[in-house]
């Protein structure tokens, strides 16, 4: 596939404003539960504020993926049949409620609402953080759903890419998290540090896991079930037209295989290695630009790697 | 339920690409607008296409043999490219099982042509929608044209009639027959598509001519004189020689 950056912005910056707003209700629920000593409401306020600001800038990145913007309204319409559907109406609720969230922290309007036996409260913000969890996990869902649902994309159909969507976000978000903490809450700075190193490596594991699988993918449909003629010699000499065509443009990336094999070892390097190190020294903001340039290589990558079988009917111009 | 479609004879296509010309003249000429091009005349020409006629070549020198192969949407009967959809533009007729894409509705945002194993959906470039083969939607029910006009331009257009049009689901129709007695078949049976446009498969035509049918045994030019008068007791053929 042609990666678009389009997409790829919209994945990378809603995934870390989802992960930095879980980041921010983990802090939340710790301290409510006594685990943590409680923070400023400052912190949360000017956390929701930053991965609102993630969001939207995910969103208007995606409007430029699109040739009609201006009916981007009527892609809610299939959200039975469409993940992509569900994601329109799922990102805006999701900032709906951070934004929510925040002003409610920042206003100071934050009424206890119930208690819980244990004798946590349970107030405004606990429930607005429960109902943006919730939402952040669907958007991760549909995000990764997006890609997943395609099965004769081999290398995306498999629940890998939705842990990957959840796994990355979810880093991307804590290393922003504890790089905010260094400056808002520094008591919590060590806990999201360990928390976004974990995620890290989880996230790792994921990749490395679809990286494996898709190296050992083979591939279902070949020229012979493509035009349907048994014979395992079959060579295209003319794909119908010269100067290339919509399906030259959007399913090639364009670039060789020993390019794609230096962006992977790029992203596996400043998504994972570097980040590690950076957090283990401290290094929280270092970590977070160096972990998002990663991740707009990994994201690159991640749609490069995707092999359409409609590449098989534009093999050769002519 | 109806399923129009169409049936290709890849044994007889010849790559002339006239479907390929009278597709475009006609979905060009439309009131849905034009099929953009970009570049006609310069060096690297591309543009917005509903059918492709693409070649292969088959087998090993000396021993090939080339297929012409024309692609166009399928109109799968269970298409993956319309539940993706997040508009709805993307739809499957039920009264007649053509795949179409509301122009209107539209945002222009790829997934669809993802979604399709074959590449039969672009992008117009000029229009910024998905744009795919509609089987001259606009044509083939057109009381004002005479009965044996209503059928998709490319149909039309074949001089080899490769291209045969019809409903897959009437077992009586043409192209069903063509598909029983041809051993039609679909492309990409693996993903479960499937895909209501048949193809023909290329079939080997013999003939076994035995010596003595080269030579005509009574011809004329051959007879250096003149027969021998059978007796009159002799059986006969026929009135002629008979007396």
């Amino acid at each position: 596939m042609h990666p678009a950056f389009s997409v790829i912005f919209l994945t990378t910056l809603i995934g870390v404003g989802q992960g930095l707003f879980l980041a921010l209700f983990t802090v939340e629920s710790y301290s409510a539960f006594g685990l943590l000593p409680p923070q400023p409401s400052r912190f949360y306020a000017l956390g929701s504020a930053v991965a609102l600001g993630f969001l939207v800038a995910g969103l208007v990145a995606s409007f430029f993926h699109l040739g009609h913007p201006e009916r981007a309204w009527r892609s809610a319409a299939k959200w039975r049949t469409s993940w992509l559907s569900r994601e329109v109406i799922v990102l805006p609720a999701f900032m709906g409620t951070v934004c929510l969230y925040g002003a409610a922290h920042f206003s100071g309007f934050n009424p206890v609402l119930a208690t819980l036996p244990s004798g946590a409260p349970v107030n405004v913000t606990a429930m607005l953080g429960v109902a943006g969890t919730v939402l952040a996990f669907a958007l991760f869902v549909c995000t990764g759903m997006i890609y997943a649902c395609l099965r004769f994309l081999q290398e995306w159909h498999t629940p890998l890419t939705v842990i990957n969507y959840i796994l990355l976000g979810g880093a991307s978000g804590f290393v922003l998290a504890c790089a905010l903490a260094a400056v808002a809450a520094q008591e919590v700075s060590g806990f999201l540090g360990v928390w976004a190193m974990i995620l890290t490596a989880l996230a790792f594991i994921g990749r490395v896991a679809s990286l494996l699988r898709n190296a050992r993918l083979r591939p279902k449909s070949g020229l012979r079930t493509a035009i349907g003629i048994k014979h395992p010699h079959i060579a295209q000499k003319a794909q119908g037209a010269m100067g290339g065509s919509f399906n030259t443009r959007e399913f090639f990336h364009g670039r060789s295989a020993a390019f794609l094999k230096r962006v992977k070892w790029v992203f596996l390097l400043l998504v994972f290695a570097l980040p590690l190190g950076l957090l283990a020294g401290g290094f929280a903001s270092a970590a977070f630009f160096i972990q998002y340039l990663g991740l707009i290589a990994e994201r690159w990558f991640f749609f490069a790697q995707a092999n359409h079988p409609q590449n098989l009917y534009y093999q050769a111009v002519s | 339920m109806t399923q129009l479609a169409l049936v290709i004879d890849l044994n007889v296509c010849v790559g002339c690409h006239a479907c390929v010309t009278s597709c475009k003249e006609w979905n060009t000429s439309g009131q849905a607008g034009p099929l953009s091009d970009f570049n006609p005349y310069g060096a690297n020409p591309t543009g917005t296409f509903f059918n492709r006629v693409q070649t292969f070549e088959v087998g090993e020198f000396p021993n090939t043999e080339t297929v012409h192969f024309p692609k166009s949407c399928l109109h799968c009967e269970e298409p993956p490219c319309v539940p993706v959809c997040p508009t709805g533009a993307s739809y499957k007729r039920a009264e007649d099982g053509i795949v179409l894409v509301d122009y209107d509705k539209c945002i222009g945002c790829k997934y669809c042509s993802w979604a399709c194993p074959y590449g039969a959906r672009e992008i117009d470039e000029q229009q910024k929608v998905m744009k795919k083969c509609t089987l001259c939607v606009d044509r083939i029910y057109d009381a004002s044209l005479p009965e044996i006009d209503r059928k998709p331009a490319c149909v039309k257009a074949c001089p080899t009639s490769a291209r045969l049009f019809g409903d897959v689901h009437d077992p009586e129709s043409e192209v069903s027959k063509a598909i029983r007695e041809s051993g039609g078949y679909q492309l990409m049976p693996e993903w479960g598509t499937q895909p209501a446009n048949h193809y023909l498969p290329r079939r080997k035509t013999q003939l076994r001519i035995h010596e003595d049918e080269l030579v005509r045994a009574d011809n004329p030019l051959k007879v250096d004189g003149k027969l021998p008068k059978p007796a009159k007791a002799e059986p006969s053929l026929d009135d002629v020689t008979s007396w």
